[in-house]
């Protein structure tokens, strides 16, 4: 008998992996491929308990590359289909991802982000940044959920099946090993009781009819023969991306007005940041904080104009400097300089950042009041 | 006799004549698996999957719906569709360069898993569209352009024995055939056969289809007849491998 797992609000109190498995529940996803990694594993874990009283279904392939383009297969069927990885996996998956992003095919995938590079630890980084923004033999044309906390993982997973099948993008929900693995509360709920509704799916390939009779056949493909035709079909992706981005685009910013330092970072680290700003700010210093939540498309535009208004920036991040290139991207022609606390593959405390930025502040370099 | 219709019914007439050279196996395997989607009456069912390869050029060549994919993963694309939809038919058409190595864990795979799919594979002894390198299935001493003084069977090995590997490895409910464009009539009966197992649900299907490549094996047409019909087999054979009707006996 297929259930309804998930009724009404809950307040529950869990690892990460499980919240993912519950909020793909909750987002009506029909079906996850997966290969084992750590921090990812228990994902597939609890979807395997849960799906089949749901009526869901799981397969286990023989690698990423199949995970990722027996992924493919279920959303060309037109199912709510996902998959999730780590690390070395991440890695494989670029490639099913490229397909995607040229076929305009609303895959979603899970990151746990473990250290690297290589097989590394299977513990945590901030290291798959790059990978996750723009792996793959193309022009990063995919979304990029960065989640910091475990409402996150249950609100951001279910958003990108919806932004998946909204704009036909690949995307990405680029989590860590510390948020798969801690447990911590939150609240799940049944999207429609907050009046979320889940963009309906339809099959790509196999609709009702003869082809060719009924209707024209889907024919879909990702070879070109010409520049010219390639040109074409990218710029026209690129185009709709643009188009998409200020929708699809999310960040968070406090205590920013005033501010004359503003700590950016993303994921779990920002909640180290967070944690600094207060404390700055109780010292008196005016220490802002921004926080990127799509790292694609990435908030440009918005993080440009505070930044201008500032003395001082300092990325924080759990690697050696991919959020700051995304950054040094994002606000190219703003003279404000930009300070660093990277530690790749390493968790940051919010000690840690007070003290970084007591330490510039001592230096004199900035003649912040 | 009844006389074969010159085309498919589900053969796309606007993307015809087609794209592969002159020649070419590619065309006859295709007019096989058209016709014998046409006997089985099931153009409303089947997703086609073209490999990268010289395959990709089939990606309109039915009235069917058909989706291009990456070299070698043709297979789990139709699987992961055939998972999510199984009253989909699922075909993987793909060459030996895509199913036997950069595919073959994938082919492997599926086979163990006994998935619902049916997986073509084009033996042309050499990589197509790459310009003629060496395969896992170029014959001993076959020059190719990786292979300038023939096949060194020290160094690279034996042909790959696809449909023996399958018929090994899978379960009793699969079906794995060799056939060769050189007799469509068989090939045909092979490709409706390994259609009518997924549509039965049993498992798994496999055929390889010897097939011919005269541009890159710079043949001319009775070269290129006599390296398929007699170089070919004497490596290939031709025949069913497993057949599910088989399944009480082998038990
Ligand atoms: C990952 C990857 N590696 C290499 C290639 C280049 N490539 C394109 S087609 C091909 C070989 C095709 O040979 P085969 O699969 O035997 O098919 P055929 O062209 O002979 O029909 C290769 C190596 C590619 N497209 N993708
Ligand atoms: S290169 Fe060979 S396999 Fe490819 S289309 Fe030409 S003849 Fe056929």
């Amino acid at each position: 008998m297929i259930k309804n797992l998930l009724q009404g609000e809950k307040k529950v109190f869990m690892t990460g992996n499980e919240v993912i498995a519950w909020a793909a529940i909750a987002a009506k996803a029909d079906i996850m491929y997966g290969y084992p990694i750590t921090p990812q594993n228990e994902i597939m874990h609890y979807w395997t308990r849960m799906a089949p009283k749901a009526g869901k279904k799981f397969l286990q392939t023989e690698d990423e590359l199949s995970a990722g383009f027996t992924t493919i297969g279920g959303v060309l069927a037109g199912k709510r289909a996902f998959t999730g990885t780590a690390g070395p996996g991440n890695t494989l998956m670029q490639e099913p991802v490229s397909m995607a992003e040229m076929m305009r095919l609303p895959m979603v995938i899970v990151i746990q982000q473990r250290g690297g590079p290589s097989t590394a630890t299977v513990i945590y980084s901030q290291q798959e940044t790059n990978l996750t923004c723009y792996g793959g033999n193309g022009e990063g044309l995919r979304v990029v959920y960065s989640t910091a906390t475990h409402q996150d993982l249950f609100d951001y997973t279910i958003k990108a099946f919806n932004t998946a099948w909204k704009y036909r993008f690949p995307t990405f929900v680029l989590a860590d090993g510390y948020q798969a693995k801690m447990r911590e509360s939150l609240t799940m709920y049944d999207p429609k009781d907050r009046g979320i509704d889940m963009v309906p799916v339809e099959p790509i390939l196999g609709k009702p009819g003869v082809p060719g009779i009924d209707r024209s056949p889907t024919h879909i493909r990702n070879t070109y023969n010409t520049e010219e035709e390639l040109y074409d079909v990218i710029m026209s992706i690129a185009q709709d991306y643009e188009k998409f981005a200020p929708e699809i685009i999310e960040y968070d910013e406090q205590n920013i007005n005033d501010a004359e330092i503003i700590i950016i970072s993303h994921g779990v680290v920002s909640r180290a940041a967070y944690g600094a700003m207060l404390e700055l700010r109780e010292q008196g210093y005016k220490v802002g904080y921004f926080r990127p939540i799509t790292l694609r498309p990435f908030p440009a535009k918005q993080l440009f104009n505070r930044a201008r208004q500032a003395k001082m920036l300092i990325v924080v991040e759990s690697a050696l400097g991919q959020l700051a290139k995304l950054v040094k991207d994002a606000i190219y022609g703003c003279a404000t300089p930009i300070e660093n606390l990277s530690k790749p593959g390493v968790g940051i405390i919010s000690e840690e950042i007070v003290e970084r930025v007591k330490t510039l502040l001592k230096g004199g370099h900035f003649n912040v009041s | 006799m009844s006389v074969e219709p010159k085309m498919p019914k589900c053969w796309r007439k606007e993307s015809k004549p087609h794209k592969f050279c002159p020649g070419c196996g590619h065309g006859l395997a295709l007019k096989a698996l058209g016709m014998a989607i046409d006997e089985l009456g099931i153009q409303d069912k089947v997703v086609f999957g073209c490999d990268i390869g010289c395959s990709l050029l089939a990606w309109d060549f039915f009235d069917v719906d058909i989706v291009q994919t990456h070299h070698g993963r043709t297979t789990p694309v139709i699987t992961g569709l055939k998972r999510a939809n199984p009253d989909l038919i699922g075909i993987a058409y793909m060459g030996d360069g895509g199913g036997y190595a950069i595919g073959s864990q994938h082919l492997v795979n599926a086979a163990t898993r006994n998935e619902k799919i049916t997986a073509i594979l084009v033996n042309n002894t050499n990589y197509g569209m790459t310009g003629g390198q060496m395969a896992p299935t170029t014959l001993p001493n076959q020059k190719t352009e990786t292979s300038p003084y023939g096949r060194s069977i020290e160094e690279t090995g034996y042909p790959t024995q696809g449909p023996e590997m399958v018929a090994a490895i899978a379960r009793d409910e699969a079906y794995a055939a060799r056939g060769t464009v050189a007799n469509m009539r068989q090939l045909k009966g092979f490709f409706k056969k390994a259609l009518q197992n997924q549509i039965d649900g049993n498992g798994f299907s496999f055929v390889e289809v010897l097939s011919t490549c005269p541009t890159n094996w710079r043949t001319d047409a009775k070269g290129t007849w006599k390296y398929l019909e007699e170089e070919m087999t004497k490596f290939f054979k031709v025949g069913e491998f497993k057949t599910p009707a088989a399944k009480g006996e082998q038990s």
